[in-house]
């Protein structure tokens, strides 16, 4: 309905309200969501038995696996960004170092490393045999018979969310108006009061996002926690949906076990953006650099630099081990394969549509949520973002095998896997652009409002103008990521049928499963260098772009 | 809703109808995904197939055996597929509690496997043994049974896949259980110290094990087969227990509404023709199901051949299972 249109009438329901707040474009991407989500989950839960579920979902077992779920994840959260914080402000103080755009492009790249290649890594480099552990014992320090539990998987977790928290807080520091820094400099500030008065404003408007997707990542964390965890002991709600939709054949259980998820995810992530309210960051100029300002010191310089190195060689060292691996591997051969090839054609087209569709869904719920905010109706707006980085909490499997049963009547499970694959991965993928753009959008919205409204400039026009400038980092940066972490992600393409499905991280899979280790380790490295340079061309393409 | 029903199924009968392979009749085959893959028999057994029946042989590859079975408990009776081939013995008892496969009525003398097998349902195709794959560089005095590797507590470190998530997994809980009987959950206690970790899947811990993380790994009795075949190295072998080796006998059966029920039973029989069971040693890293195939490739020589072979009735393990996995989980987290 025209906005306009639904203004006139002079009784207007909730719903007639929303869709004249928010604009169609949001309430059709929210509906489309939870039609998806809501649908998947409903006809699970109508595929099996009630009265078998109220003794299963009563098992203490059940109440212990939700206890270790929290408290890994919470943990795991707490470590990735308490320690992205002073690296990302690392980075924003040294905005100039060789190799700086190298090291920032390392960061994005544990993430979309798949989880199996990604895991061999980390155990060659921090493992019980691993390099570290080599060269440590003959000096005494070492961790043998230590690194499988909560340290295997704490660390793990860091290694993918460390990366990601940085690049996610960084545009923080970039939004910070030179006018601050000046009267910081005025006022004679110490750097702690800079920390609370200056950045801190900054970063509370992207450090719930971050923290909220780093948290619903490891909430549902499943075969990293299994694999370093050392037994059963460590067991997420995400093994027991598996096993409730795999080995038991219960979607019903599944589908309860995912809404308990989604709930806790819900009730925590909402309680995070109370604590942390976003404050509008005050408008000004990009001039008066802190350093210009004689803030940077001696020991600032050298704390910055050893952390830089510090966390950089963390993060490579594992990346190293996958590379080194490959480069060791028969790279002629699998280089050869046609299959590989034309695998990497799938992974690239699946990618391209997921991207696509999460972008547009994205787009949908954070312009709407930035008109639902300049209303004033602050809430809807934040119940819009919400619901959109939510998705993460809803397992990819229940959402595919929900996808599955309801075409099932239709017989085209097997005509459209690609596009279901897609709608799977895509709402995978779309917390991180929901959380990356929302922000940037918010931010023009609060600086640039009255006076697109004094210009009587709207649509598309104000999009190009005044959003574009502000966005197109950050939205390069989002954009990039969901495209590589599609590309990536093995997700639910073995639900389906990986014949038909033939994508990079199957055919990985393929070559473990035939003891073919070394291939294996040369198709890792042609995902991890495709990856990498799908993310430097789309963040080239996308963060450049002029309007 | 049923509007977009209609459309959605228009749709689709357009893109069926316009499908290259209509003309020709189809066989649907489901499978797990490393008997698809290029190395596995998928590709070679489709050719000799498409050259005898003048039908085209799809192959649906899932994740794994027990993908399989829930993707036909999802579909039910509007599963496409004509026959089901990768189930194992862990899995047939609730499979065949589905009510959707019937009787194979293939003659089963042919057949050559470690037990005796009468099931008319379920027709297997090969079988192997669940063992222990160790690294002799770096052990050289491997346990010689079950119990050595229980009780000593100062065995090696081992890896092992979680019976909640993977077949091996689930195939060493009935080790367990055929060796320790009503003891089991003391067994896994004593040898919870030793478990370096439990993985979800058998890549996972494989991979581990070659990076070094443990000196055993549960596999199968076969795996230094493929060490010897392809990586021309006896480092890898397989540890052989005195009270015998627990059986994975991988069995495919035909889907009782499939419109194709001749082609069905003209594959189950191709089955167990020397064409199919030849090539299953070095794809599959199995032992062939029947007498009719060439002798083994010199890689299998001298591999552990179990003098018991356990195995468990499907029926119990249909009963049994998710008891025994909570006496596993149970003995494991306290």
């Amino acid at each position: 309905m025209d906005p306009r249109v639904a203004g006139r009438a002079h009784r207007l329901n909730p719903f007639s309200l929303l869709v004249r707040d928010a604009g169609w474009f949001g309430v059709v991407a929210i509906i489309l969501l939870i039609a998806l989500v809501g649908g998947t989950l409903l006809v699970l839960l109508t595929a099996s038995p009630a009265a078998v579920l109220a003794t299963q979902l009563a098992d203490p077992y059940l109440y212990r696996v939700v206890g270790f779920t929290v408290w890994q994840a919470s943990l795991s959260t707490l470590l990735s960004v308490l320690l992205a914080i002073p690296t990302a402000r690392a980075f924003a103080r040294r905005d100039q170092f060789p190799g700086r755009g190298a090291l920032l492009r390392l960061m994005g790249l544990p993430i979309v490393t798949p989880v199996i290649v990604a895991v061999l890594g980390i155990v060659a480099v921090y493992g019980e045999s691993g390099l570290l552990n080599r060269y440590l014992e003959p000096i005494g320090l070492s961790w043998r018979g230590h690194f499988y539990g909560l340290t295997g998987i704490l660390l793990a977790h860091v290694f993918f969310n460390l990366p990601l928290s940085i690049r996610m807080l960084l545009p923080a520091w970039e939004r910070i108006p030179g006018e601050n820094w000046r009267l910081a400099a005025q006022l004679g500030m110490t750097a702690s009061q800079r920390f609370r008065q200056v950045e801190w404003p900054a970063l509370v408007g992207v450090l719930p996002g971050t923290i909220s997707v780093v948290f619903l990542l490891c909430f549902t964390s499943f075969a990293v926690v299994l694999v370093l965890g050392g037994g059963p002991r460590a067991t997420t709600i995400e093994v027991a949906i598996y096993q409730a939709l795999r080995f038991d054949f219960e979607p019903g259980l599944a589908a309860w076990l995912a809404l308990g998820q989604l709930g806790i995810c819900l009730i925590l992530v909402v309680a995070l953006h109370r604590w942390l309210r976003a404050q509008p960051v005050s408008r000004g100029l990009k001039t008066g650099q802190p350093r210009a300002l004689g803030f940077d010191s001696v020991g600032q310089r050298w704390f910055d630099g050893i952390l830089l190195t510090a966390v950089c060689g963390f993060v490579a060292l594992p990346l190293a081990a996958v590379i080194w691996l490959g480069l060791n591997g028969p790279l002629a051969r699998v280089l050869s394969n046609a299959t590989l090839w034309s695998a990497a054609g799938r992974s690239a087209l699946i990618s391209t549509l997921a991207t696509t569709l999460a972008l547009t869904l994205a787009f949908g719920l954070t312009l709407s949520a930035r008109r639902l905010s300049t209303r004033h109706r602050q809430q809807a707006a934040e119940g819009l973002l919400l619901a959109g980085s939510m998705t993460l909490a809803v397992p990819p499997m229940v959402i595919g095998s929900g996808l599955f049963l309801l075409l099932l009547p239709l017989g085209l499970t097997f005509d459209i896997a690609t596009a279901l694959v897609a709608i799977v991965n895509a709402t995978l993928i779309l917390p991180y652009l929901v959380r990356t753009i929302g922000p940037a959008l918010m931010n023009s919205g609060a600086r640039y409002q009255r006076l697109c409204l004094q210009l009587g400039m709207s649509g598309w026009q104000r999009f190009r103008l005044i959003d574009w400038p502000l966005l197109r980092k950050p939205l390069g940066f989002a954009v990039a990521l969901a495209a590589t972490l599609s590309f990536g992600d093995m997700g639910v393409a073995a639900l389906f049928d990986t014949t038909g499905m033939l994508t990079l991280p199957v055919m990985l899979y393929h070559q473990l499963g035939a003891y073919r280790f070394n291939e294996a380790a040369v198709t890792a490295l042609v995902l991890i260098v495709l990856c990498a340079l799908v993310f430097v061309v789309v963040e080239r393409l996308v963060g450049q772009w002029r309007s | 809703m049923k509007l977009i029903y209609h459309l959605l199924a228009a749709t689709g009968i357009a893109l069926a109808s316009a499908s290259v392979w209509a003309d020709k009749p189809a066989l649907t085959v489901y499978t797990y995904d490393s008997f698809v893959s290029d190395w596995g028999p998928g590709p070679i057994i489709t050719k000799a197939f498409e050259a005898t029946c003048g039908c085209q042989l799809k192959l649906v590859g899932l994740e794994d055996g027990a993908a399989l079975l829930s993707r036909l408990k999802m579909e039910g009776k509007r599963s496409r597929a004509d026959v089901i081939l990768g189930l194992d013995t862990s899995l047939t008892g609730e499979a065949a509690a589905t009510g959707l496969l019937a009787p194979h009525g293939v003659e089963l003398s042919q057949l050559d496997l470690a037990i005796d097998w009468s099931d008319k349902v379920f027709l297997p195709y090969d079988y192997g043994y669940f063992a222990f794959v160790y690294d002799s560089d770096r052990l050289t005095a491997p346990p010689t049974s079950l119990r050595a590797l229980v009780n000593d507590a100062n065995g090696p470190k081992i890896i092992i896949q979680d019976p909640r998530t993977s077949t091996p997994g689930l195939g060493f809980l009935l080790w367990m259980r055929q060796v320790f009987g009503n003891d089991t959950s003391e067994a896994w206690k004593k040898l919870a110290p030793r478990i370096l970790t439990v993985t979800k899947g058998w890549s996972e811990a494989y991979g581990l094990f070659l990076e070094e993380e443990a000196l055993m790994v549960l596999s199968y009795t076969t795996s230094p087969a493929y060490h010897r075949h392809v990586d021309k190295t006896e480092r890898y072998r397989a540890a052989a227990f005195s009270e015998g080796h627990y059986a994975q006998i991988e069995v495919a059966a035909k889907v009782a509404h499939s419109p194709n029920q001749a082609l069905a039973d003209q594959f189950l029989a191709f089955m167990l023709s020397p064409e199919f069971q030849n090539i299953i040693p070095t794809t599959n890293w199995m032992y062939p199901a029947t007498r009719s195939h060439t002798a083994l490739p010199a890689a299998f020589n001298g591999l552990v051949s179990p003098k018991t072979t356990l195995l468990f009735d499907a029926s119990v393990v249909a009963r049994q299972r998710k008891i025994w996995i909570r006496e596993w989980l149970d003995a494991l987290t306290d």
